[in-house]
């Protein structure tokens, strides 16, 4: 009987990745993913100049051989300053979804198992916090406790784990009252053995979904505090704040504003599409037609 | 129905509370008093100032004050702009915002329903794609970079609209419109696709067709009320984003709405004002919020019967 379980659970992931491959978007969205990861993880080593270099002299300079995407007015190359912000911009993103996630999973898990009191309480609270408008506190956190990339990661992982919280509770929910979660309770498995082996592989799918639309409208949140100022802070360096740079001087030098831009919308973009993508793959609803 | 809207503004009293005491403790732990970023002024001058706006007072009795003026609608003095009031600066700025905001969602329907209706009535074919490939891309082109791509094309380059300002010059209103509802577009582009899409494949759409009913009646008619609740609902959210949105495009195009306000309130550490409008902005938001809730109850008979039936 174990082995038969291992097989269905594997074969809705290998429908799912089936699937996932069929769809052309979402694979090019994996794809680029891929290349930024391993890009970020790199850049220290294959930055075609150092963070800091400076040319004073040269000055702002469109893309050439030396300089691909050109330089700032400081003579500084622009692909070094990309792959930099790169790095913060999608290190906001995936830890800052991780905070979320944590928190989102934990609070939902345990509304959704113990139900009745326990679980009318703290989803009244998250209705509450819902109704709150985020934007408007993560600019007032910034701005009482400085603007510090530390904050920035909690306040915006803070704000993005309610709708986890919600979907992983009404997934445990809908889970507890299967029948098949009845027949391993009476099989006699023990609570633990039921969680592990049933609810937290049946949950995995729409965690994983939000999870990949999660991390670009945090980036995209990060960016858009960068831009007003109120993000990240020089000498660190992110793709909003090198948008907000950009925009000063782009009647002079347009280049300075539209690759940053083209970074970011292409992540945003490609991240969107897997998040799509593995949604038609993973949801079982969806799967029907 | 009646009774469920009444719980529901019973329940937002309490997080308007809860908003107000979060952001007066918050505001008040802040490191640095609001006139510590001046140049260096005389400690009477300090203390004058001080005494002015009931920062000698315990802090409890600030809050039980601040309370007290707030529900009688009256925010206080500006620490930044002297001689202004929170409430004044509000009002100048609101009404900017509001057309700002009420440009941007006239632009968002228009061509969100417009093309996300489009694209559910010819499913994969050329009329779903192409505006829902189009709408991908609007939302992940954000506003901060979408408005200043604009005032490039249209502004600097091709010099046909005005780059910055409000009702200064004829057209520059337009612009400021366009990015502010660009994102929204694709956002309702997307939701009354999916919306038109469920609707027309049940049976009481097969029905109208059986009845011989020409296309556009059954959509007009039939679908529309149904379909577009997914829109109906993202329009207390999307009122949200609009003012966030209305933050960076008012940056962008140097309109004095309240969304600049903010931002510059938030940099000047302009205590009062941001506590003024933080209130201010999220009563709204959660009215709006109420408002896009009862109107999606209204229109979805499911959802109606639910109510009554737990009632």
């Amino acid at each position: 009987m174990n082995s038969s379980i291992e097989e269905n659970s594997s074969s809705l992931w290998k429908d799912a990745w089936i699937k996932l491959s069929k769809n052309r978007l979402a694979l090019f969205g994996l794809a680029i993913l891929c290349i930024l990861i391993i890009t970020s993880l790199l850049t220290p080593l294959i930055a075609p100049y150092s963070y800091e270099a400076q040319n004073l002299e040269l000055g702002a300079t469109s893309p050439s051989i030396q300089h691909w995407l050109g330089t700032d007015i400081f003579g500084r190359d622009m692909l070094t300053r990309i792959m930099y912000g790169g790095r913060v911009s999608l290190m906001v993103g995936f830890i800052a979804t991780a905070v979320a996630l944590v928190i989102g999973i934990l609070w939902g898990a345990v509304a959704g198992f113990f139900g009745g009191r326990v679980d009318a309480v703290m989803m009244r609270i998250v209705d509450m916090l819902y109704a709150l408008p985020f934007m408007i506190f993560i600019i007032l956190l910034m701005v009482v406790f400085g603007r510090n990339i530390l904050l920035l990661f909690f306040a915006i992982g803070a704000v993005e784990w309610l709708t986890m919280a919600r979907i992983v509770r009404s997934q445990v929910m809908a889970l507890r009252n299967q029948e098949f979660v009845e027949a391993a309770n009476s099989l006699g498995l023990s609570q633990w053995t039921i969680i592990r082996r049933h609810i937290i592989p049946n949950t995995l799918g729409p965690v994983i979904v939000y999870t990949t639309l999660t991390i670009p409208s945090v980036m995209l949140l990060e960016a858009f505090l960068s831009f007003l100022g109120l993000g990240i802070q020089p000498p660190q360096s992110s793709w909003g704040l090198l948008i907000n740079y950009g925009v000063e001087t782009m009647e002079e030098f347009p280049w300075l504003l539209i690759f940053p831009g083209i970074a970011l919308s292409l992540t945003l973009f490609a991240l969107n599409f897997l998040g799509d993508g593995l949604r038609d793959a993973l949801d079982p609803r969806a799967s029907k037609d | 129905m009646y009774r469920f809207a009444l719980g529901r503004i019973l329940q937002a009293i309490p997080v308007l509370l809860a908003v107000i005491t979060v952001t007066f403790f918050l505001i008040h732990s802040a490191p640095g008093g609001p006139f510590s970023a001046d140049k260096a002024v005389p400690p009477e001058v300090i203390k004058a100032l001080e005494e002015q706006y009931n920062l000698n007072q315990p802090i409890w009795q600030q809050y039980v004050s601040y309370l007290g003026d707030v529900v009688r609608g009256d925010f206080g003095p500006s620490f930044k702009y002297s001689g202004r009031t929170v409430n004044e600066l509000i009002a100048a700025g609101l009404p900017i915002t509001a057309e700002l905001a009420f440009y941007a969602m006239i632009v968002a329907l228009v061509i969100g329903l417009l093309a996300g209706i489009g694209a559910a009535v010819r499913p994969n074919t050329a009329q779903d794609y192409i505006p829902m490939t189009a709408a991908m891309i609007g939302i992940c082109m954000p506003s901060f970079l979408l408005g200043p791509l604009l005032v490039l094309v249209f502004g600097i380059n091709l010099e046909w609209l005005p780059v910055s300002g409000w009702g200064d010059i004829p057209g520059d209103k337009i612009l400021p419109s366009i990015t502010l509802g660009a994102g929204f577009a694709a956002y309702i582009a997307r939701l009354s696709r999916g919306g038109m899409l469920e609707v027309l494949s049940q049976d009481y759409i097969r029905t109208a067709r059986a009845k011989g009913l020409s296309e556009t009646l059954i959509i007009l008619k039939h679908a529309l009320r149904g379909g577009l609740i997914p829109v109906v609902a993202f329009l207390g959210p999307a009122f949200a984003g609009l003012l966030s949105g209305s933050f960076v495009v008012e940056t962008i195009f140097q309109i004095p709405g309240l969304g600049r306000f903010y931002v510059q309130a938030a940099f000047n550490r302009d205590y009062t004002l941001i506590l003024g409008m933080t209130i201010f902005l999220s009563t709204l938001i959660i009215v709006f919020n109420l408002l896009s809730d009862m109107l999606a109850i209204w229109l979805n008979p499911k959802l109606r019967h639910e109510i009554k039936g737990a009632k």
